[in-house]
């Protein structure tokens, strides 16, 4: 296979490229909104909250994404009748919806073991500063621990969302025609194995450092206020 | 609740393979970084090229891409080759053996970063010391800086190790019979999907938990070794 023929897939890696982009910031988006919740109900002191979340955190992140991947996608099925009975199964059926389902609960466990470590890194000082000015509440939260809380998790969180978009890949196998699912598919039609997977492999490696780049600048911003000369 | 018509004694059972990859992968790793780690702070420009190119390459591209360039690309770049030098040549690889290959040289990039921090958080008056005792190279490295910095690595290549384990997984790609692949072919047969693959995933939460227990008293063991 010619180097140049590449020019003539490159609409569909395209296509792929923007499945895997759209399956990852569905994830990203709907798993931080739930992730938030998730770490406060870690963080209470009620053990009715406490366990549930708990239990979700370490089970999400004491196995594997592609059990996880298998256990909805295939899984679903052995649930078909008792899915079908409250109008799920046309969603379970979905290929589409359990990649993003099962995406959205794995990154939003870790998402959430690094929020609760963020808000409990924020100066013990700071609060009882904003207390003494009479805060407490939300307002407390909003004002104080959130804002100091995003500052400390987010280099973190960065490292989370381009793992995500990484592991996304294994959507592939589920038959998703993302970036991975594309290169397959072309590699079956021109046995070009190695060019293929290379090319890809850089795709991959481009959106990263890109992704990289982006957090690493709001990052700076962020931390404006420790800046010297700004 | 996990009876399967018997397949979950199969399931079970590959828990051994699954541990078998892991492990020789971790100890793949732990060499590979033990070298990346030392030829990033190589006095030599190639080598230390050579090191930020392996770290940075490994971490931006998906395992299960590294995965399948590796087991269906690399015999088929050796058959071109070869057919371009004229002779005829057919290779296969081995599922175990290019699984822990791949495996072992992406967390190798991991534990790179982890042995290079581990390194620089050694006082530099040991090695100083040692020097002045006439130890040198190898040496130095073996009774020194080896012993202390593992100290400083251990919770670092545990948390890799947890990583690991679970990227294990992937291999039932390309049909080596662990875990994963044991549950797939069980939920085929029993036609209890979520039934076998719950099972697997119990399976590797056991791993999980043994392997922090593990590493919890391991680390109390070497913190009292490493305490100065």
């Amino acid at each position: 296979m010619a180097w140049q023929q590449f020019f003539d897939y490159l609409p569909r890696l395209m296509e792929g490229f923007w499945v895997t982009v759209g399956i990852t910031g569905l994830s990203v988006l709907i798993g931080l909104c739930l992730a938030v919740p998730i770490a406060l109900m870690r963080l209470s002191p009620y053990k009715i909250l406490q366990w549930p979340s708990y239990f979700f955190i370490f089970y999400f992140r004491g196995t594997p994404l592609l059990v996880q991947l298998f256990l909805i996608y295939y899984g679903s099925g052995q649930f078909r009748h008792e899915l079908s009975e409250f109008g799920l199964w046309s969603y379970f059926r979905e290929a589409y919806f359990c990649a993003v389902f099962t995406l959205t609960l794995n990154t939003c466990a870790y998402t959430a073991e690094i929020i609760r470590g963020a808000i409990q890194s924020v100066p013990k000082g700071e609060i009882e500063a904003g207390r003494a000015c009479g805060m407490s509440g939300s307002l407390l939260y909003r004002r104080i621990i959130f804002p100091g809380a995003l500052r400390i998790a987010w280099p973190a969180y960065g490292n989370e969302v381009i793992f995500l978009m990484q592991a996304s890949s294994l959507v592939s196998i589920i038959t998703l025609m993302d970036l991975t699912g594309v290169a397959r598919q072309i590699i079956s039609e021109t046995f070009a194995v190695y060019e293929v997977y290379l090319l890809v492999a850089l795709l991959y490696l481009v959106i990263t450092y890109v992704l990289a780049f982006v957090f690493k600048k709001i990052e700076n911003r962020l931390q404006r206020h420790n800046q010297l000369f700004s | 609740m996990f009876e399967l018509d018997g397949y979950a004694p199969i399931i079970i059972a590959g828990l051994k393979n699954t541990l078998l990859v892991g492990l020789s992968a971790m100890c793949l790793a732990v060499i590979f970084g033990l070298v990346g780690a030392w030829a990033k702070s190589a006095s030599s420009y190639l080598l230390r090229s050579f090191a930020n190119l392996y770290t940075t390459v490994v971490r931006g591209v998906p395992e299960l891409i590294l995965l399948l360039l590796f087991y269906y690309g690399f015999p088929q770049l050796v058959q071109d080759l070869s057919a371009s030098l004229g002779y005829e040549l057919v290779m296969d690889l081995n599922p175990f053996l290019a699984g822990t290959l791949t495996i072992g040289f992406i967390y190798g990039a991991f534990c790179t970063e982890v042995f290079r921090g581990a390194f620089s958080s050694i006082p530099k008056g040991q090695a100083e010391s040692a020097q002045a005792l006439g130890m040198s190279g190898f040496l130095l490295y073996r009774r020194i800086l080896l012993p202390q910095m593992m100290y400083f690595a251990l919770p670092g290549l545990g948390n890799i190790w947890l990583v690991l384990i679970k990227a294990t997984a992937l291999i039932s790609i390309i049909q080596l019979d662990e875990i994963m692949r044991m549950a797939k072919i069980a939920a085929n047969a029993t036609r209890e999907p979520f039934t076998a693959y719950f099972l697997a995933s119990l399976l590797f939460l056991g791993i999980t938990v043994v392997s922090m227990v593990a590493q919890h008293y391991l680390e109390k063991k070497w913190a009292r070794a490493g305490s100065y």
